[in-house]
């Protein structure tokens, strides 16, 4: 279990040295998006359409996060689960998308094409919306604002704790990890 | 008949569900604690540190624990005996549930089944509830909330067992659920069964456990037994702390049937299982 801290955007170079189970502490600019915003990400990119972020080498994290109080950045921010994502994120990565972070298994489709493609999906700790909220730095909605706590935001991040989930080379910590300690 | 005023409940309401999603209960913090240490694997104990960490934190600031604020549920108990003065129980449900949202900075995550749009400005912040009433004897009214988040509830199941399933076919049924959940739902978990009434009724019964006292013992000794014996096989299962793997899946297991007794219809055996989340905010209030 090695530990390492990246600055997005991400390199093939960055993704590929990591395996499932390493420790990341992500630095740079992320963007938000859940369900909503992910189905309309998708429809631009099947219309040949520009996106509102450029997806070569990003980090998409699913989090809705609820509204600041004055002089706060942002509120509680912890991650969505990832599964409802799935059927869009294939796609995403075809298109650049280097990192991806949420909670929850992933399909074969998406292991997949984090393998083809190299890109890693991260997990954070879900639950811990306070305290992940100290990490982000800056946050600012850049489209889709009509969808409230699902709208797209640019967040500047520092040190932000994650877990290898799914790497590029096909492992999966949760698979990984409940054959270690099942007990027959 | 005694009276209980619209604006005391709806100011009672408000202040326990900011007070509920910011301060994590001291029976959770105490589960979480117990296993922190007996979790044996490493990084698991490291989610359940930065669990802990999260609650003092998001009590020290008053900042919601998750940012899934969740649907409210409320179970509510009207005495016969009392009345509430300026306007009804249900209007102040949903007042008191708005103002709670919307002034303690809770997200609003209600939305239309088909458009999936957030009617916050023509229905309502964070409305509507989910409210079930009873009617008991008494001029009290007592007010259990829940904050309950969409992936625990995402992960939860009901089936109507045959009868000759039994207790065994009860607890493969929980293990599966559980199982089927595995990291999705934010483990460790407290997993709310409901056994016997109707298909729906059992239901109710599982989400009406999850607010029993975390770490209390269930007052039918059948069930107690029955609860630890799950709790046990529950946690063989390796998932851990946020599905990292581990040997502390579930804090508890709690049972709870429809009584008199433990009822159901001859033809069936219904039973219902509803994963809590480790971010488990529940209160009561006595008005």
């Amino acid at each position: 279990m090695a530990e390492y801290r990246l600055t997005t955007p991400l390199s093939d170079e960055d993704v590929s040295k990591l395996k499932a189970g390493d420790i990341v502490y992500l630095s740079g600019t992320i963007y938000t998006a859940r369900d909503a915003a992910h189905k309309r990400l998708v429809d631009l990119i099947q219309k040949g359409e520009p996106l509102p972020f450029d997806l070569k080498g990003a980090v998409i994290y699913y989090v809705g996060p609820t509204p600041p109080k004055p002089g706060e950045v942002i509120g509680s921010a912890g991650p969505t689960t990832s599964y409802r994502m799935d059927s869009y994120a294939p796609i995403l990565i075809e298109h650049g998308l280097k990192g991806m972070i949420g909670k929850g298994r992933r399909n074969d489709a998406v292991k997949e094409a984090c393998k083809k493609h190299k890109a890693v999906y991260f997990g954070a700790v879900g639950g811990a919306g306070a305290l992940l909220a100290q990490r982000i730095k800056d946050a600012k909605v850049i489209a889709y604002e009509e969808l409230g706590p699902e709208a797209v935001r640019e967040l500047v991040v520092e040190d932000f704790p994650v877990v290898v989930v799914n790497d590029t080379f096909g492992n999966d910590l949760y698979e990984e990890g409940r054959k270690k300690w099942a007990q027959a | 008949m005694r009276t209980v005023k619209y604006d005391d409940i709806v100011n009672a309401v408000k202040n326990m569900i900011i007070y509920s999603t910011t301060h994590l209960g001291e029976d959770m913090l105490q589960a979480l604690k117990e296993a922190y240490e007996k979790e044996q694997s490493e990084v698991s104990r490291a989610v359940l540190a930065q669990l802990l960490e999260n609650a003092e934190l998001a009590a020290k600031e008053t900042k919601p624990l998750c940012q899934d604020t969740g649907l409210a549920v409320y179970f509510v108990k009207v005495g016969e005996d009392v009345r509430v003065d300026g306007g009804s129980l249900k209007e102040a449900l949903y007042e008191g549930t708005q103002k709670g949202y919307k002034e303690g900075y809770l997200r609003a995550s209600t939305c239309d089944c088909f458009t999936r749009e957030n009617l916050k400005d023509k229905i309502g912040y964070n409305l509507p509830p989910v409210i079930y009433f009873d009617l008991v004897k008494g001029d009290r009214i007592e007010i259990e909330y829940a904050a309950k988040g969409g992936g625990s509830e995402n992960a939860s199941r009901a089936r109507v067992l045959a009868p000759a399933q039994g207790i065994q076919g009860i607890k493969e049924f929980v293990k599966q659920v559980v199982s089927d959940a595995g990291p999705n739902a934010c483990p460790p978990y407290t997993v709310g069964v409901g056994i016997g009434g109707t298909f729906d009724y059992a239901a109710v019964l599982s989400k009406h456990a999850l607010y029993r006292e975390v770490g209390s013992l269930n007052p039918d000794p059948d069930l107690a037994k029955l609860e630890q014996e799950l709790k046990d096989e529950l946690n063989k299962l390796g998932i851990g702390a946020m599905g990292m793997g581990g040997t502390q899946t579930v804090l508890a297991v709690h049972i709870e049937t429809f009584e008199p007794g433990r009822m159901c219809h001859i033809a069936s055996l219904p039973v219902a299982v509803n994963i809590q989340c480790h971010s488990a905010r529940h209160a009561h209030i006595t008005l």
